[in-house]
C-alpha cells in the first residue's frame, strides 16, 4: 500500500480543527518526480484553506506552472490559529500541501494578493515557513517571494516584505522570470544579481531597488529607481487573447466544503462600465471576453474532470458578455437534465435574467441581486453607475409576478459628496421596491411577505480609481450615518418588510490606509504582527486596538492617509505603476464626477482612457 | 436498482469526515459516469447512505455505502470504474446488488468488528504480551463493564458487557470466533496489531471501540491516551432475526445471528 507521507503527526491533526486543510492530495493535485524538477515553486494565498482553495486565479496559475517540465508548483494556506499555536511551539515549519515538504526549502513562494486585511498573514506564512521577513534580510538559499494580484497595484505598503511584484496577469511573463532563473542558480551569483535580472523583465517590479523621499507634510518628494535595471514605470502585463491562454481543464477538488465548492467559468476579463468606485473595472481593462466554442469545451471538460455538481460563471458583469444567451441556454440544454446546478452572480435583472434564473434555480428560495451602490439618482450619476430607478423597479416587478419575494440589495455609504439626502434616499429606494410586490402581485397570489435586505457597507477609495483623490468619511461619521439610515428605513411604509445590515467602520479604515498607503507602514504592519495582529479580515480575530497602538508608536496617523482630499499635483505611491489607463483620465472622470456628468460605457463610445495601448478587447473591436 | 460498496479508507483519508467522504463518492461517481439515481426536486442529489460514520482518525477496510443506480447501469466492470477515481487511500474492495426491498445497511446494521494497534513509538502495556493477555482475561471474566456514556445532550453510566460480544488479542481466535477470514488488514505503516473486538452497533446501542478501551485501561490503572491508537474496523454486520427497535446480544434470549453486510446481496446468495 503507498501512503502519502504527511507533514504533521497524527496527535497534531487530530487536535486541530478540520485537519483535511493540511493534508492536501486532493483530486486533480499535481504530483511530480523531484527529481526531475528543477524549480519548486509555492503558490500561496494567506487566508484560510476554505478561501484560498475558491480562487480562481491560483488554479489557473498552478495548472500553467505545472505545465512546465522543470516546475513543480505546489500550494499553501494560512494555517488556522489553532495549528498556528502548535507550529510555534514545536518550531514546525510551514510545509506544501503537495509534498509536504518545508516552505524554506522552495525556489519561490508566491503570495496571491486580494486583500488588504490579509497583509499580517502574509508575515505569519513567512515566519512560520522561517523565511526572513523583510526581503533585505533574506540569503541566496532563501526562496524568492513574490506578490501578485489586486493588491500588488499598490504593493508599498508591504513593500519591504517582497523580493518581487508582479504587476499584471500571470498568464504573460511567468516562463520568462523561470527561465531567468534556471540561468542564475547555478552560477554562484548574488540574490541581488538574479533581482536586477528580474528588474529587467517587463512587469516585475524590486521594491528594494527604489528609492522614495517624502515632503515634510509626508506626501512623496520622489521616487526613483537606484539600479539601472529597474525601470522608471513597471507596465502592467495583459492577456490579450482571452481564448488562447491558460485555462485549467483538471481544476482541483478539495476534499472539504470550500467557499467555491464549484466549477468556475471565467467568461471575460475587464468591464466596460466605468464605475467610478471600481478598483477591477479600471485595472482589467480592456474588457476582453472568451470565445463561445473556448467555454463550451472547458466547461465540459471541467465537470468531467471534478465531478462538480455546479458551475458558475464568473466576471466582473456577465450581462456585458455578448455571447451570454448563447452560453447559458447551451448550458442549460447539455446539464439541467444532469443534476448540474448553473450559477449566475453578477446577473443584471432583466427579461432574460428572469428566464434563466426561473430555469436554474427554485424561485421561492432563491433571491434577486440588485447592486445599486446609491441609493439617488444624482449620487449614481457621481459614481457613474448607469443604473436607473426605472430599470430596478421594473426589474423587481417583472420578478415578482414570476414568483419571487425576497430582494438583496447593496449599497454603499460614504461616497463622495454624499448628503443626508442620498442616504435617506437609500430608505425610500429599498420602500419603493417592497411597494412594487404588493402593487405587482395580486393579494391572492402572494407567497407571504416582500422580504427586502438592504446592505450598507463604507465606500473606500481605492488606488487606480478616478477616487484615489477623494477623502473617506470617518468611522465616527460611517456610525453616525448607519443610525440615520436605520431610522429612515423603520419609518418607511414597508420598513417592517426591510432588514438592514452593515459593515464594521474599523476595518474598513484600516483598509481604506493600507489601500493608498506609502513604504511607511511596513513597520506598522511589523509591528501589529508582533504584537499579535493575524486574521484581520476576520472579525473574531480584529484587534483595532493593536493596530492603533502600531500607529502611535511609529508615528503615523491613520487620517493622513485616508480623510485628506489629496491634491492634483500629488505624487502617489502607486504612479510609478503604468496600468494603460492615465492618471489624466482618472482625474478627468474625478472632475466630471463632482459635476455630476456620466461617461459612457467602453461600448457606447470610447473616452479615450489609455488601455487601448494594449491593442486587445473592446479597444480594437 | 439498489446496490452496495465496501471499501477501505486508510492513510491520510483518515482525517476526512463521513460527510466529506460522501460528497467524493457523489463526484468519483460523476467523474466515473456512474448512473446514479437522483432525488427529486430543484436540487437534486444522488441517493446513497452510509452503514455507520467512521470518526475522524479512524481506519477501515469495512466501509459500507448504499447506492441507487438508474435501470440499465452496466454493473460488471463497475469496481475497476470506481478505483480509476479514486485515490491510491481510499478504494472499494466489493460491489453488489441487492434486492429491491432490501433494507439499508444502516437499518440493519447490528455488530462491527475492530482492530485496535498501537501507533510507532508510542509506549503502552498492549506491547507487553504477557501484560495484555492477562489484562484481556481478567477484562472478559468481569460481570459488569461500566463506562460513562455522553451523549450531547446528557451523561449516564452504562453497563457494556453484554454488547461486547468478544476481545482478544489473537487474530486466530478472533477469525474462528467471527467465521471472517479478515487477510491482511491495510494498518498504517509500523502500527502494530494488538486487539481484536466485536462490538454492538447501530441505531438503537452503539458501541464505539474507545469506550471499551477506555475501561480496558481502567481496569489495569492506565492512562488512555487515543492518538496513541489506530482503530481499524474490520467487518460490518446486519441481524437476520433482528426487527426493528431491537438488539440481540450473546446472552440474550434471541441470540444475534450476524452476517456480514456484503452478503445481504446477490453475491452473498451466489456464494452460498
Amino acid at each position: 500500500m503507498n501512503m502519502r507521507k504527511l507533514a504533521l503527526s497524527d496527535e497534531i491533526l487530530l487536535t486541530v480543527e478540520k485537519p483535511a486543510r493540511y493534508i492536501g492530495g486532493e483530486i486533480n493535485m499535481t504530483r511530480k518526480d523531484l527529481s526531475e524538477i528543477d524549480i519548486r515553486f509555492c503558490m500561496c494565498f494567506p487566508d484560510v484553506y476554505e478561501i484560498g482553495m475558491s480562487h480562481l486565479g491560483i488554479q489557473i496559475l498552478y495548472d500553467m506552472f505545472n505545465r512546465r517540465e522543470d516546475t513543480y508548483c505546489e500550494r499553501v494556506y494560512s494555517p488556522w490559529v489553532d495549528l498556528d499555536r502548535i507550529m510555534r511551539e514545536r518550531g514546525i515549519p510551514l510545509f506544501a500541501l503537495e509534498s509536504q515538504d518545508p516552505i524554506r526549502d522552495f525556489d519561490f513562494l508566491g503570495i496571491t494578493l486580494q486583500y488588504e486585511m490579509c497583509y499580517t498573514n502574509i508575515l505569519q506564512i513567512l515566519e512560520l515557513s522561517q523565511i526572513p521577513l523583510k526581503a533585505s534580510d533574506r540569503r541566496r538559499e532563501d526562496p524568492i517571494v513574490i506578490g501578485g494580484g489586486p493588491c500588488a497595484y499598490n504593493p508599498e505598503p508591504i513593500a519591504d516584505f517582497f523580493d518581487i511584484f508582479y504587476i499584471g496577469e500571470g498568464e504573460t511573463v511567468y516562463d520568462d522570470l523561470l527561465d531567468a532563473y534556471k540561468a542564475w542558480k547555478p552560477t554562484g551569483k548574488s540574490r541581488q544579481e538574479f533581482l536586477k535580472m528580474a528588474a529587467r523583465i517587463p512587469g516585475l517590479y524590486v521594491p528594494q531597488f527604489y528609492e522614495v523621499a517624502y515632503q515634510e507634510d509626508g506626501t512623496i518628494a520622489s521616487f526613483s529607481p537606484k539600479v539601472p535595471e529597474a525601470p522608471e514605470r513597471v507596465e502592467k502585463q495583459v492577456e490579450r487573447d482571452m481564448s488562447d491562454t491558460f485555462y485549467p481543464e483538471k481544476p482541483l477538488v478539495p476534499y472539504i466544503k470550500v467557499t467555491q465548492d464549484r466549477v468556475v467559468l471565467e467568461i471575460q476579463r475587464g468591464c466596460i462600465r466605468g464605475c467610478r468606485f471600481c478598483q477591477a473595472g479600471m485595472l482589467y481593462r480592456p474588457i476582453r471576453a472568451r470565445g463561445l466554442s473556448f467555454l463550451k469545451q472547458r466547461a465540459k471538460v471541467m465537470l468531467e474532470s471534478t465531478g462538480h455538481d455546479e458551475i458558475s460563471l464568473s466576471s466582473l458583469s456577465s450581462s456585458d458578455y455578448e455571447e451570454l444567451p448563447e452560453l447559458v441556454y447551451w448550458l442549460i440544454e447539455e446539464y439541467r437534465d444532469k443534476g448540474v446546478n448553473i450559477s449566475l452572480p453578477s446577473l443584471r435583472i432583466d427579461a432574460f435574467a428572469l428566464d434563466v434564473m426561473s430555469k436554474v434555480q427554485d424561485v421561492r428560495k432563491s433571491s434577486l441581486t440588485f447592486a445599486p451602490e446609491a441609493g439617488s439618482q444624482r449620487m449614481r450619476d457621481v459614481i457613474n453607475k448607469g443604473l436607473t430607478e426605472e430599470v430596478i423597479l421594473k426589474g423587481a416587478r417583472d420578478a415578482f409576478i414570476g414568483g419571487w419575494n425576497r430582494v438583496k440589495l447593496y449599497f454603499m455609504l460614504g461616497l463622495p459628496g454624499e448628503t443626508e439626502e442620498d442616504i435617506q434616499e437609500i430608505a425610500v429606494l429599498s420602500d419603493k421596491i417592497a411597494r412594487e410586490y404588493y402593487e405587482a402581485v395580486p393579494k391572492e397570489k402572494r407567497q407571504g411577505k416582500v422580504n427586502i435586505v438592504t446592505s450598507t457597507s463604507i465606500f473606500v477609495p481605492k488606488p487606480f480609481t478616478p477616487f484615489q483623490w477623494a477623502p473617506m468619511v470617518s468611522k465616527e461619521y460611517a456610525g453616525e450615518k448607519r443610525m440615520f439610515l436605520l431610522d429612515k428605513i423603520k419609518s418607511q411604509r414597508n420598513g417592517k418588510c426591510i432588514k438592514y445590515n452593515c459593515h464594521d467602520g474599523d476595518v474598513s479604515e484600516l483598509e481604506g490606509v493600507f489601500a493608498r498607503g506609502d513604504r511607511r507602514l511596513c513597520d506598522v504592519i511589523l509591528q501589529a504582527y508582533r504584537d499579535g495582529c493575524i486574521y484581520d479580515a476576520w472579525s473574531e480575530h480584529f484587534r483595532y486596538d493593536l493596530w492603533e497602538k502600531a500607529f502611535r508608536d511609529h508615528g503615523l496617523e491613520m487620517d493622513f492617509y485616508i480623510k485628506r482630499e489629496r491634491g492634483e499635483e500629488e505624487i502617489f505611491p502607486w504612479d510609478f505603476i503604468d496600468i494603460g489607463v492615465t492618471k489624466n483620465f482618472l482625474l478627468q472622470e474625478y472632475r466630471r464626477s463632482k459635476e455630476g456628468l456620466v461617461t459612457p460605457n467602453c461600448r457606447e463610445r470610447c473616452s479615450g482612457c489609455g488601455a487601448a495601448r494594449f491593442q486587445c478587447g473592446e479597444c480594437v473591436k | 436498482m439498489k446496490a452496495r460498496l465496501k471499501f477501505s479508507k486508510v492513510g491520510s483519508m483518515r482525517f476526512i469526515g463521513h460527510l466529506d467522504v460522501m460528497r467524493y463518492f457523489q463526484k468519483a461517481f460523476r467523474r466515473a459516469g456512474i448512473a446514479v439515481s437522483y432525488s427529486q426536486g430543484f436540487s437534486p442529489h444522488q441517493i446513497m447512505s452510509f452503514a455507520s460514520p467512521l470518526g475522524i482518525g479512524l481506519s477501515s477496510d469495512g466501509e459500507y455505502l448504499d447506492i441507487a443506480l438508474e435501470d440499465g447501469e452496466d454493473v460488471s466492470r463497475i469496481v475497476e470504474r470506481i478505483n480509476a477515481q479514486m485515490n491510491e487511500e481510499i478504494w472499494v474492495r466489493d460491489f453488489t446488488v441487492l434486492e429491491e426491498e432490501s433494507k439499508t445497511s444502516m437499518a440493519v446494521l447490528a455488530a462491527c468488528d475492530y482492530l485496535i494497534g498501537v501507533k510507532p513509538e508510542k509506549e503502552s502495556f498492549l506491547l507487553d504480551e504477557a501484560r495484555r493477555r492477562q489484562a484481556v482475561e481478567r477484562f472478559c471474566r468481569q460481570d459488569k463493564i461500566m463506562i460513562l456514556k455522553k451523549s450531547k445532550r446528557s451523561e449516564r453510566m452504562m453497563d457494556i458487557r453484554e454488547y461486547i460480544y468478544v476481545v482478544t488479542d489473537s487474530l486466530q481466535d478472533f477469525q474462528e470466533f467471527t467465521g471472517v477470514d479478515y487477510g491482511t488488514p491495510s494498518l498504517e505503516e509500523e502500527v502494530l496489531p494488538a486487539l481484536y473486538m466485536q462490538l454492538t452497533a447501530g441505531s438503537v446501542v452503539n458501541i464505539k471501540p474507545e469506550l471499551v478501551l477506555e475501561a480496558l485501561f481502567a481496569q489495569e490503572g492506565e492512562d488512555f491516551r487515543w492518538t496513541d491508537y489506530q482503530v481499524h474496523r474490520l467487518e460490518m454486520y446486519g441481524d437476520i432475526g433482528m426487527k426493528k427497535g431491537e438488539v440481540h446480544t450473546r446472552t440474550s434470549e434471541d441470540v444475534c445471528q450476524l452476517m456480514p453486510l456484503w452478503q445481504y446481496g446477490e453475491k452473498g446468495k451466489m456464494d452460498e
